[in-house]
């Protein structure tokens, strides 16, 4: 969703090539540029303002250290305080109370929060294994308790009835008593969507606060929103004792700017990203890797997080044994490698993450890729076990057979066996250590020469 | 001061589980009659009201008395465009435009400089202002409902339906939101609200195929309108893009006239991504118009400035609260008059 801003300021940057030191005079353009691409990007002009002070006081005078160029010198700047602005690291969720732990979500209409409710539910449950109860306290939108109630068999966690007869209060109330009497853990209350200028709406979420006496209180953003951003976090954050916000959307193109008004102006955490829309796209946000996502730096870390929680470690340990007693990477362990990948979400949602790869035309990223996955196991499944474990094997009489049986071309086959040979090599010297190497290679394509 | 917005909340039941009475006028200062043109425009006035605080507040102070153009004035303006959401490039733009005209009429004062900023503004949206005609097709008239998540989608059919029974026209409702959770009941209440038929499948349907059969049954029963319902998607997500292209085929199959309006609904809220969502929609099924949603808060509303000069989308209505009623044609004139709270010229 970064993908602009971080454009914008490569550009703007680029300029400043060849100076010693960061004077007023030949960063002022910069900040400039800096300025208008926070703007473009949704950042609330206030927030901006503040921002840009901030840097400028930062940057100028600042010598520009050897290894660097002066326009990474600013961009260091500009990235240390971008995450200062979003807070220093992630915070999790605290439900250190006596259970059960309640969790009340709050925002405007139609900013994710009956989604969110369910896919929180489910981060609880898979990941903190904790017992969850969600309610929809939502008596004015048509079907709104019926979605949360669909979502949460889906996921299969405990959903309380509520009805349009029901005040919310004593929906909140009834809720309470039976996650108490169950020794559930967590309660999630979903809320109606409201205006922060709808004082009744307002009034009545306050009252749900002091009912429930939530351990958090979230208020979920869409991160589309514009600068309007601003005038909700602050009213939202004036009526409600927030201890958190959810960015929802963040899958799509928006610059995302409302993270940091959102986060300036309540400052209160960032804790969640909302990244699509099933109910297990929900990551943590991290804000320091956010900023190196604005700057262009990818988002190496959350992947390699992301990845070792999906990824079966097991599978992973016996893999790098076998390739340190020096056998082969074998086509069996291709096609483990490949079912881990769709496990990710597929090649496009990995390739986001990827520096540089946020250069691609999106289009060019989605299209096709997760398609040739998909090709590329059906290949390897129609093989049998023994031409897997020895590709050698594989001759043309059985590549035809392969071919007819995965519904594809011997050159698709063969490009496959080509690619497995590729890529045992490249295991090879991993496992001799070559990791550094890898790495080595893989900088000089970071989209800064650090 | 604003208390119209808040009919809905202090009693909720009315709008919840009151199904046909809720066309009553029964929330204050929502009668019918307020659609005389003063009404109205008191009304959209009142809609956009929290809208042009924010830069009015400084406006006002800005033009107090007879104070003179300089670059600090230029720059307090600069500053309100973009944080109504104008953007940086359609600021610029209507400033540029603005001091042209400045130094041409040899304006003195900034009261007459904001005269001439609503009139350069005014002029950017003016062609953009289309009102929705339903012309006769010889079938069902097919207005086929887009947008991304949460935008307002099916609160803006449920207004839309009952707006065009009160034109006098039979309307069928097809949810063709088949992914979402509960959006099929969400639709069907709006149905029952405004007693209209809906034709839906279960969860998880092909929404093309909802759609062909909801087309079917509106020419069977001779419906006037059909209004279909999508599900919420990024513009971002292709394979998305592609089904909801195929929904559109599929109704070009049964009449090649349809569908007849492809309306995208806008979140007022959204910053300059809305920009995208027009491109990227616009771009996939050559939208017809928009609908602006969510007027109501202090959401301003402005990337339609730069939406009119890129693409010149046709704003159909803009949303202005979550009633049945609060759907009102859009109007370039009022919607900055309101934006700056001037009084519109006579």
């Amino acid at each position: 969703m970064f993908d602009n801003l971080t454009q914008r300021l490569q550009g703007t940057l680029d300029r400043l090539r060849g100076q010693a030191r960061l004077t007023e005079e030949n960063i002022q353009q910069s900040l400039r540029e800096v300025r208008m691409a926070l703007l473009e990007a949704d950042v609330a002009l206030p927030v901006v303002r503040d921002f840009i002070n901030r840097v400028k006081e930062q940057a100028v005078g600042q010598e520009v250290i050897q290894s660097l160029t002066p326009g990474q010198t600013l961009i260091k700047i500009v990235h240390d305080e971008l995450i200062a602005l979003m807070g220093k690291a992630n915070e999790e969720l605290s439900l250190n109370t006596q259970p059960p732990a309640v969790i009340l979500m709050a925002g405007l209409q139609g900013s994710g929060k009956t989604t969110t409710t369910a896919k929180l539910a489910r981060f609880l449950k898979e990941r903190k294994h904790k017992k969850v109860t969600v309610v929809s306290c939502d008596i004015y939108r048509p079907a709104a308790i019926k979605q949360l109630e669909t979502l949460a068999r889906e996921i299969d966690v405990d959903f309380f009835p509520s009805s349009l007869e029901q005040a919310p209060l004593a929906i909140a109330k009834a809720a309470q008593e039976h996650a108490r009497l169950k020794f559930h853990d967590v309660l999630i209350v979903d809320t109606a969507g409201r205006l922060h200028i709808d004082a009744a709406m307002m009034d009545e979420i306050q009252q749900l606060h002091a009912q429930l006496q939530p351990i958090e209180t979230l208020f979920v953003v869409d991160a589309m929103t514009g600068q309007d951003a601003a005038n909700t976090a602050k009213a939202f954050g004036d009526a409600l004792p927030l201890t958190g916000v959810v960015l929802t959307k963040a899958d799509g193109d928006a610059r995302g700017g409302a993270a940091l008004s959102v986060r300036h102006i309540t400052n209160r955490p960032i804790k969640f990203m909302g990244m699509g829309e099933k109910t297990g796209a929900l990551e943590p946000f991290h804000p320091d890797r956010v900023a190196s996502r604005i700057l262009g730096m990818g988002d190496v870390l959350s992947l390699v997080e992301e990845a070792a929680h999906k990824t079966d470690q097991e599978q992973a340990k016996k893999l790098a044994k076998k390739l340190q007693k020096g056998k082969s990477f074998d086509l069996n362990d291709l096609r483990e490698q490949l079912l881990q990948m769709q496990k990710l979400g597929g090649v496009a949602a990995l390739m986001d993450k990827v520096p540089g790869m946020n250069k691609l035309p999106t289009e060019v990223r989605e299209r096709d890729n997760d398609r040739e996955l998909g090709r590329m196991l059906a290949i390897l499944n129609s093989m049998t076990p023994k031409e897997r474990r020895q590709p050698d094997i594989i001759k043309a009489s059985r590549k035809r057979r392969i071919a007819a049986g995965s519904g594809t071309q011997v050159q698709d086959v063969n490009r496959l066996l080509k690619q497995h040979l590729q890529m045992s090599k490249m295991m090879k010297q991993f496992s001799k250590g070559g990791m550094h190497k890898m790495m080595q290679a893989m900088k000089g394509q970071m989209p800064f020469r650090m | 001061m604003i208390g119209l917005f808040k009919k809905s909340r202090t009693n909720p039941e009315d709008v919840s589980t009151d199904t046909a009475a809720s066309a009553a006028p029964s929330e204050a200062g929502d009668t019918p009659d307020n659609r005389s043109p003063k009404g109205f425009f008191s009304r959209l006035t009142q809609g956009l009201s929290k809208t042009s605080r924010a830069m009015t507040e400084g406006i006002a102070t800005l033009v107090q008395g007879k104070r003179k153009i300089d670059d600090e004035l230029l720059e307090e303006l600069e500053s309100r465009l973009l944080m109504a959401d104008v953007g940086v490039e359609a600021t610029q733009r209507i400033l540029d435009a603005l001091m042209r005209n400045a130094a041409a009429q040899d304006l003195k004062d900034a009261d007459a400089l904001l005269q001439a900023l609503r009139q350069a503004m005014v002029e950017v949206l003016a062609p953009i202002q289309q009102p929705l005609e339903i012309t006769p097709t010889g079938g069902p008239f097919v207005i086929l409902v887009v947008g991304i998540n949460g935008a307002g989608k099916t609160t803006t059919i449920g207004k839309l339906a009952k707006h065009l029974q009160l034109l006098g026209h039979s309307v069928m409702l097809a949810a063709g939101d088949t992914f979402r959770a509960a959006a099929v009941e969400q639709l069907k209440t709006w149905g029952e609200r405004n007693q209209i038929p809906v034709i839906a499948q279960g969860q998880g349907a092909d929404s093309a195929s909802v759609i062909y059969d909801a087309l079917q049954a509106a020419t069977a029963r001779k419906v006037d309108v059909l209004i279909a319902d999508t599900a919420g998607r990024l513009h971002t997500q292709s394979n998305l893009m592609e089904e909801m292209k195929k929904v559109s085929r599929v109704i070009t199959r049964l009449d090649e006239t349809a569908p007849h309006q492809t309306l995208l609904v806008v979140d007022a809220g959204t910053g300059q991504n809305a920009l995208n969502q027009a491109r990227e929609f616009n771009r996939a099924l050559d939208l017809t118009g928009l609908v602006v949603t969510k007027l109501d808060g202090t959401a301003k509303g402005g990337i339609l400035f730069a939406i009119a000069e890129q693409l010149g989308i046709p704003v159909r209505f803009i949303g202005v609260g979550e009633g049945i009623d609060d759907l009102r044609p859009f109007d370039a004139e009022e919607f900055v008059s309101a934006l700056l709270e001037l009084d519109p010229p006579a």
